[in-house]
């Protein structure tokens, strides 16, 4: 108690200092007084009274200096001596400070930027009420390690594991919303009941559906998200127990949906998954992309619940071998599953970033250190009548903190600009994160860092400045120390090529790695190929004969289009974009035992106009023909892969297959293979066998799944927004209800498979450009500052009779010694260290040498150059000028 | 809580508080003079220390100071004891006491106190 009171009394003092000071010298004074009034009372004389006194007294400006102490906060007061002087002197260099401050805002900001993503994505907890233990449960088949699961097999899972508080199906789907107003489409949500309450998310209004509106012939209900909810129907409370027209059939709306809730991507209205009738949705082994989430029981690990799935996978195989043998299921922490696959891209990013603000650092420490040598004199006198050697240092921290401080302010600003950019630049979205905020623990790390900062860049010089020699430092100059400060800035400018280098090299192994990719082979032609999706108008009993009417109709009418090459629908997989397997046998072999031990391939449902409109190539037999009808017998065209390993040494055209659910199939052609799984992945994908079908061939219940919207593809020798200008406009004029969706040319989709590495290629890059830029700089501040440094000697080289050449060479010669051993360091570096960007790579190894050749070649240039504008400056000196010049 | 980590400066504080106890209102000056003659002039009082521990002591609230006129009409600065000055002295003293006695004890007789 009574130190907080003393404590907050020497605070006020530092406000009241000029007057306490003059009232405790009044106060020594009447000491003194006293002393001689009571000495003369004894009979001194007053001379000698006096003398007695102030021996007594002592040395008063030492018992001022003491009494100070003990009246304020001496540290404080010194710090607040510092930071005045600090700013003064900063003031005073505003070319220096803001070149600093500059380099400091683009360091500290591009980290808390990059550390924003990544405390986003792998520690901050999800905003859902049990973040750690929600995990997506995934199917296992001889396929795929994590596959979707269909509906009856999750059904069961529900019921039979022991482990989950809750396990929830959700799937998306598009829907059509007509009626009132315009036609729309929506992203759905399609959901078990307990899926929201399991995530802890609340209805602003109404209320989430119930397990009885989740069975088949329930009453259909529908929640709607909180955006359409104020854009459409204007926040009306009255929305509740309004009806929705969704593909044709009403939805009475029970709720809406905060806007702050977030699955993956924003979702418009959320339906009961249980209440979806499709006959293929309904069948076991036949997963349609529903996925699960589950929250785990308190208490239950990782490797419990999986042994628990596992148990219960084995038992639901045993029942139904013909769906489900060798199958089995895998439990994934959602984190993993969210953010698993960017995790290296943005740790990798992180100390790319890291880099470049130590290469930020060493740059400042070089700029403070080429003025402390102009402050060498200020600080020796400092030293000499007084201030110890803390103290200087003390005094040097404050302005390197004071840089670092403000740079870190800025940095912050900064980043929350760039937060956003790099969030929309992510090629993964997060659950449940909308938007970055800037959390206590990125205004830690960014307050972190610019001390650390600061301390980094403030202590070298400080360490270096009070070291000298006194006298030296006094007598003229201060030769003494340079040999020192050289090595110092030597040794930064090192650091600064080396780490230069790794970035550099990081970003040549991405370039080249894009490199490569750009020259995968595709198998088709992207170029003027645009694809889009096609609602037809809804009708609440989709008829397959119908729906398949309307597609002839409209493949005709787009195929007259002036300016249209080729049309076909695409149902199934597109390549890069979706992805749809069948499973088959080759007819002639034993019938497999279950669908997991049949042979798996990727199936296209199309059109004749198909493969003129992707430009795939035929090897063999025929392709898909307008004869080829509904009633006439079934046929299918392979592609080279299947052909090579189903029927090896073998012509294919003429054989026979089984297909699940279609049945038995003439294949009629063998094609080129298309590279669909992506271009860096296509060729070590589980599935490669491709399959071509008629769409006009489907069994009825695949049909009538295409009702709410169906892909087209089209090649046109005009450009695609002037086409899709004329395809919307004729569409309309068949049926002013279909709505057009989803529009991106085929070059897009290519180019969007590869979003993530030119994501990092991008950031990589720009972070060695800024390194490069950096580290030139600083080699150019330093060889400058060398050269005026030595330009007395260079003067007495020249009078001496030394050629220009000679001087040329002697400059860069030290320049390059630096560059060299800075590129030595950084090869040996980046040797170690981008081996852990492996997995980003694409044709090219971690440890290339043509990049890290070129990368060294390139780096030792620029550094020559950045040497050779001052060794110039030094080639014409006067040596007469010159050594008059101190 | 007075300190107790600087003997000296703990006991001259406890010194200082006594005479103002004794003697009442009093000015730097006569407390240092008082605190030497009281130990037979064996201590010297440093003002360096003195002021110092005055200051300490008001600032935690243990003595007040004022302005005021000394018999010969000086000006001078007065400190007084407060009130919890003076419970602070009792308890020091005691402290003190206590401390005294148990090093009289150690270094003494050699009894041995159980």
């Amino acid at each position: 108690m009574r130190q907080v009171r003393a404590f907050f009394l020497r605070t006020a003092e530092l406000f009241r200092k000029e007057k306490r000071e003059q009232e405790f010298a009044a106060e020594l004074e009447s000491n003194l007084q006293l002393h001689i009034d009571e000495n003369l009372r004894r009979g001194m004389n007053l001379e000698e009274a006096r003398r007695v006194a102030l021996v007594k007294l002592g040395g008063t400006e030492q018992t001022k200096e003491i009494y100070r102490d003990r009246r304020g906060h001496p540290m404080l007061e010194i710090l607040w001596q510092d930071t005045r002087y600090a700013l003064r002197m900063l003031r005073k260099n505003p070319g220096f400070t803001v070149v600093v401050i500059l380099m400091l805002t683009l360091g500290i900001g591009a980290n808390t930027a990059i550390f924003s993503v990544v405390n986003a994505a792998i520690f901050r907890p999800f905003p859902f009420v049990h973040p750690e233990r929600l995990v997506a449960v995934y199917q296992k088949t001889s396929q795929f390690e994590e596959s979707s699961v269909s509906y009856p097999d999750i059904l069961d899972w529900q019921k039979d594991n022991r482990s989950f508080a809750a396990l929830s199906a959700w799937r998306r789907d598009t829907f059509n919303l007509t009626g009132s107003g315009e036609a729309e489409q929506y992203q759905g949500l399609q959901t078990s009941a307990n899926f929201m309450p399991l995530l802890g998310v609340q209805p602003i209004l109404g209320r989430y559906f119930s397990e009885t509106e989740n069975q088949l012939g329930a009453a259909p209900v529908v929640l709607i998200s909180e955006r359409v909810w104020r854009n459409r129907f204007g926040a009306a409370q009255s929305i509740l127990g309004k009806n929705l027209t969704l593909n044709g059939k009403d939805y009475a709306v029970i709720g809406v949906v905060p806007a702050t809730f977030h699955w993956y991507r924003d979702s418009d209205v959320f339906y009961p998954i249980g209440q979806w009738d499709s006959e293929i949705f309904r069948t076991r082994g036949l997963s349609q992309g529903t996925q699960v989430i589950a929250l785990m029981k308190p208490g239950v690990t990782i490797a419990q619940a999986d042994a628990d799935m596992v148990a219960v996978t084995a038992n639901l195989a045993n029942t139904y071998p013909d769906a489900l043998k060798g199958t089995s299921a895998v439990v994934v922490p959602l984190r993993e599953d969210a953010v698993g696959d960017i995790r290296p891209l943005l740790l990798v990013l992180l100390g790319a970033v890291g880099f470049v603000l130590l290469i930020a650092c060493a740059n400042v420490a070089n700029l403070l250190l080429a003025r402390s040598a102009a402050r060498a004199r200020e600080f020796a006198i400092r030293t000499a009548i007084g201030a110890s050697r803390n103290r200087v240092i003390r005094q040097m921290l404050t302005e390197s903190l004071l840089l670092s401080m403000t740079g870190g302010v800025l940095g912050i600003l900064l980043a929350i600009w760039g937060t956003q950019a790099a969030l929309q630049l992510l090629p993964t979205t997060l659950p449940g994160i909308v938007r970055l905020d800037l959390d206590m623990r990125v205004l830690l790390f960014a307050l972190g860092a610019s001390l650390l900062t600061g301390l980094l860049f403030g202590l070298a010089p400080a360490w270096k400045t009070v070291r000298p020699n006194l006298q030296e430092t006094l007598k003229e100059g201060g030769r003494g120390m340079e040999g020192g400060r050289h090595r110092a800035q030597g040794i930064f400018i090192v650091s600064e090529i080396a780490l230069a280098m790794i970035l550099l090299v990081g970003a040549g192994l991405m370039l080249r790695s894009l490199g490569h990719l750009w020259n995968v082979k595709l198998g088709f032609d992207p170029r003027n190929v645009t694809s889009f999706e096609v609602s037809l108008p809804p009708s609440s009993k989709p008829d397959a004969a119908a729906i398949r009417e309307k597609n002839n109709q409209l493949l005709e009418r787009l195929q007259a289009l002036p300016g249209i090459e080729a049309v076909s629908v695409v149902f199934g997989s597109l390549p890069m974009s979706g992805d749809s397997e069948i499973p088959f046998w080759v007819e002639g072999q034993p019938k497999p035992t279950s669908q997991n031990d049949m042979s798996w391939s990727l199936m296209y449902g199309v059109s004749p106009g198909y493969f003129r409109a992707m430009k795939i190539p035929l090897l063999a037999g025929r392709t898909v023909s307008a004869q080829d009808s509904h009633t006439a017998p079934l046929i299918t065209v392979i592609d080279e892969e299947f052909a090579r390993k189903h029927f090896p040494g073998q012509d294919p055209v003429g054989k026979r297959l089984n297909l699940m659910i279609l049945g038995p199939a003439e294949i009629v052609g063998v094609v080129g293979h298309v590279n669909h799984w992506g271009l860096d992945s296509d060729d070590t994908a589980k599935i490669r066998s491709q399959l071509y079908l008629a769409f006009a061939q489907f069994p009825d219940q695949a049909t009538t799944m295409g009702a709410n919207g169906a892909d087209f593809v089209v090649r046109a020798s005009v450009p695609s927004a002037a086409m899709m200008q004329v395809v919307r406009k004729e569409i309309s004029s068949i049926d002013n209800r279909q709505i057009v969706n989803r529009v991106s040319t085929m070059e897009d989709i290519v180019t969007a498979s590869q979003a993530q590495r030119r994501f990092s290629m991008l950031l990589l890059n720009g972070f060695a450009a800024i390194a490069l830029l950096l580290a030139t700089v600083g080699i150019y501040g330093v060889v400058s500052y060398l050269v005026n440094q030595r330009i007395h000697e260079v003067g007495i080289r020249m009078a001496m009779g030394a050629r220009p050449r000679d001087i040329l060479r002697i400059i860069l010669g030290s320049g390059g010694k630096m560059a060299l051993a800075g590129i030595v360091i950084g090869l040996c570096a980046s040797f170690a260290l981008t081996r852990l960007m492996a997995r980003l790579l694409f044709g090219v190894s971690a440890t290339d040498p043509l990049t890290f050749g070129g990368v060294a070649l390139l780096l030792f240039g620029i550094a020559l150059a950045a040497c050779y504008l001052p060794a110039r400056r030094a080639m014409r000196v006067d040596p007469m000028v010159a050594l008059r010049y101190e | 809580m007075g300190e107790k980590k600087d003997v000296w400066q703990g006991t001259l504080a406890l010194m200082a508080l006594k005479t103002l106890e004794a003697l009442g209102p009093l000015h730097g000056y006569g407390i240092a003079r008082r605190i030497e003659q009281t130990s037979g002039d064996l201590l010297a009082v440093n003002y360096g220390t003195l002021y110092p521990a005055l200051l300490k002591l008001e600032q935690e609230g243990y003595i007040a100071s004022e302005w005021g006129q000394s018999d010969n009409n000086r000006k001078a600065k007065y400190y007084k004891l407060t009130r919890a000055g003076r419970k602070q002295l009792a308890k020091e003293a005691r402290d003190w006491a206590e401390t005294t006695e148990i090093l009289a004890r150690f270094l003494g007789t050699g009894k041995e106190t159980a």
